[in-house]
């Protein structure tokens, strides 16, 4: 009954002291607008990084060896981080095979879509005059372009023969061939390319360009786009030949779809396991994009919620100021409230009346809080180059919040209203 | 101002007012019909007969021994007891006040003590003055009738209401209904439109807004501050907020009207329409005015006139019934 003249009793009261309210609320608008931009940003982040996981391949599994923790050796020293320091590379004994990857496709054919196998020839900087292309020479086998969603931009992809002779051809990237070639591909496709690896093992390659793919540009770049180091494929047995590697440290599963990749990702460790059981030094871990992906939105969820706490102190801040400015209103109004009390007001009625009041001044800085908030979690998430995505969780839960604070700041001083003497205050100067 | 103006300007008002009564009167009694149906009665009514037609006019003063039978035992004795104050028939008494006595720190070295047994009643439709110095305890006296205080000793009915019993919601509601307050400086809420002020106790007596709206309007238009409804307090004169302040002491149909000063803030010749206002009141409506005052001239315009000294009622007379030109 009394709920929309005490709505309107409440508006007309901010809008009196305009100045004073919006002081007033400046608390509360901070401290929502903190929590909804720094929500939207840590929400803008999460969902950028869980699609580019997902453009990665959320169904992959990805297989390696890690070095066992040697128990004896925790026990001796009390030191975990001791293990990394004695951290030996695995031996040709301890690396993943070809077999093994074929034994494991032979077992669970229903759930393995393909397989992504890849040995490395290391990083180098290719130069021809005054070009130069900074470059990590890959071996890879068809299955690797599927699992990284490499698209083609000319040229052919590595076939099937080529793979099986291990030809020396390559496929590089468009920003090579904008670094080489001068973005011209048909000039580059059919080019020898010499790599030559220094270090220790001074080595000499030619290969053959073959194909041009796109480059996806990183999320945190730190170099400039000349600058930066794309990868050049070669068929993964023309690695071999080249680096005579016996295996693989790690390989990717494509699973098909509906397979649960997590579940698939300890039925594979399972079965890899009677390879690595005997094995002293090195063990099989297995994880799936999708538990990563997972984990990392948890860790940033956690992350945002720990600086919105921070910033929901400030909230409280605001609520101290609400419930200082409604102490001030009261004595202020004490004669106004010794008049409604003589025209029949109850306590409740009076008590109803600030703490209304109280509500919309948080509620009404809350909505201003919510728009800052949007608007600075915007720019944000731009400055980032996210997509701004605000959630309507917070949103809700933001005007939600601010009424709480209205109606806790707001119930002392309503409630000392509410007991004001009638008499006392009707004399009240 | 000499006597002949005065009195032009006195015969002037009046001529006003019968014009609007004129205008008014049969839209008010519908008024106060609706407002008896609506406004939810206090469970104490009943409890002392209250037979007695609410609006009409009274026959002054009549009608005694006949009904001292049916009073209340302890109504009798107070009437043994003390004399001074005139009887009159229960279901005609509005304010049955016996012994009031209050104090101030009780259990306190400074206590203090400032009415020491009011007796005191008041018969439907009946205008009174209460005089008295300050200090003489006026304000107190008035914050017991209107239930804005509770007496420490005694026994108060108001229109039936044991108000000693009554919880501190209760006094609110009576507040609300049965009294209509009319201070010395209007306390009108501020920023609030004249309409609204006047709207306010039926507001709390949970009248719907519809109704509430229609008869805030009636009643400004019988105050003569139709023209000015949306005004707020700050753009009146202190007359127009007085008479706005009449208008919302009536909202509620109320048993009694407690005017406390109502012209010690304007000058003398608003302070006579003020006056003129709760006359017509009085004869028209046959409402129950308890005016408290400090000027004599205003005080033998009432039927009544009770002399407050030092906590004690030291006289009760007749007024004169001259009205004050001044």
């Amino acid at each position: 009954m009394l709920f929309l003249e005490n709505l309107l009793l409440a508006f007309t009261a901010l809008l009196t002291n305009k100045m004073r309210s919006l002081l007033t609320m400046l608390g509360i608008i901070i401290g929502i607008g903190s929590v909804i931009a720094i929500v939207t940003v840590g929400n803008s982040l999460t969902n950028s990084i869980t699609s580019e996981m997902e453009g990665m391949g959320a169904n992959n599994v990805i297989v390696g060896i890690q070095q066992r923790e040697s128990e004896d050796e925790v026990k001796e020293t009390g030191m975990r981080y001791e293990a990394y320091y004695r951290r030996k590379s695995p031996s040709d004994d301890d690396l993943i095979t070809k077999d093994m990857i074929k034994a494991l496709i032979a077992e669970f054919p229903d759930d393995i879509e393909d397989v992504s196998v890849e040995s490395g020839l290391g990083e180098t900087r290719v130069e021809k005059g005054r070009n130069y292309a900074n470059i990590s020479l890959m071996g890879v086998n068809p299955g690797y372009f599927k699992a990284n969603n490499i698209e083609m931009s000319a040229g052919s992809m590595i076939s099937e023969r080529a793979y099986e002779a291990g030809k020396a051809v390559c496929i590089v990237s468009d920003r090579f061939v904008n670094n080489m070639f001068g973005g011209d591909n048909s000039k580059a496709i059919g080019h020898d390319i010499e790599i030559e690896m220094s270090g220790s093992s001074h080595k000499y390659y030619v290969f053959t360009i073959v194909g041009v793919y796109t480059y996806k540009t990183e999320q945190f770049e730190m170099t400039s786009a000349k600058d930066s180091q794309t990868f050049v494929y070669i068929p993964l047995n023309t690695a071999l030949k080249k680096n005579h590697a016996k295996g693989f440290t790690d390989f990717t599963i494509m699973t098909k779809t509906g397979v649960d990749s997590d579940e698939f990702a300890t039925r594979v460790k399972g079965f890899m396991n009677r390879y690595y059981h005997n094995n002293k030094d090195f063990t099989l871990v297995t994880f799936s994009l999708a538990s990563m992906v997972s984990a990392m939105t948890s860790m940033l969820g956690t992350v945002s919620t720990a600086i919105s706490i921070v910033a929901a102190i400030s909230l409280v801040v605001g609520g101290i100021g609400v419930m200082n400015i409604m102490l001030v209103s009261i004595s202020e109004r004490t004669r106004e409230i010794g008049t409604r009390k003589a025209l029949g007001a109850t306590n409740g009625s009076i008590r109803v009346q600030f703490i209304m009041e109280s509500i919309v001044l948080c509620l009404v800085g809350g909505i201003l809080g919510i728009l800052v908030g949007l608007i600075g979690g915007s720019i944000g998430a731009k400055a980032l180059g996210y997509a701004a995505s605000p959630t309507p969780g917070s949103i809700i839960g933001a005007l939600l919040f601010s009424m709480a604070v209205g109606v806790f700041f707001g119930f002392y001083p309503a409630n000392k209203a509410a007991k004001m003497n009638p008499i006392d205050a009707l004399r009240y100067e | 101002m000499n006597t002949d103006m005065k009195t032009e300007m006195n015969s002037k008002s009046n001529i006003k007012f019968k014009k609007t009564n004129k205008k008014n009167d049969d839209d008010l009694e519908l008024i106060i019909e609706d407002i008896t149906d609506t406004a939810p009665d206090l469970k104490t009514e009943e409890a002392v007969g209250s037979s007695a037609p609410k609006a009409g006019k009274k026959k002054k003063k009549k009608k005694k021994s006949e009904t001292k039978e049916s009073t209340p035992e302890k109504e009798a004795e107070v009437a043994k007891d003390k004399p001074h104050y005139t009887e009159v028939g229960v279901s005609d008494i509005v304010i049955d006040m016996h012994g009031i006595i209050k104090r101030y720190f009780i259990g306190q070295p400074n206590e203090l003590e400032v009415l020491h047994g009011i007796d005191m009643k008041v018969r439907r439709g009946e205008f009174v003055a209460v005089v008295g110095q300050s200090g003489s305890g006026k304000s107190t006296l008035m914050n017991m009738i209107g239930a804005l205080d509770r007496p420490t000793e005694g026994q108060y009915y108001l229109d039936g209401v044991d108000m000693f019993a009554a919880k501190d919601k209760d006094l609110s509601a009576i507040r609300c209904k049965k009294i209509g307050f009319v201070f010395q400086t209007y306390n009108l809420v501020a920023r609030t439109s004249a309409l609204k002020n006047v709207e306010l106790p039926m507001l709390y007596a949970g009248m719907p807004m519809s109704k509430r709206s229609k008869r805030a309007r009636e009643l400004l238009a019988m105050v003569e501050m139709e023209d000015r409804m949306r005004h707020q307090p700050d753009e009146l004169s202190g007359g127009q907020k007085q008479r706005v302040a009449i208008a919302r002491a009536m909202a509620n149909d109320p048993a009694i009207i407690l005017a406390d000063e109502p012209t010690g803030a304007l000058d003398s010749q608003t302070g006579r329409l003020i006056m003129d206002i709760f006359h017509r009141l009085h004869d028209e409506q046959g409402k129950t005015i308890i005016l408290i005052t400090h000027s004599p001239e205003l005080a033998e315009e009432c039927e009544r006139i009770l002399t407050l000294k030092d906590g004690n009622i030291i006289n009760e007379r007749k007024g004169s019934g001259k009205v004050a030109v001044s």
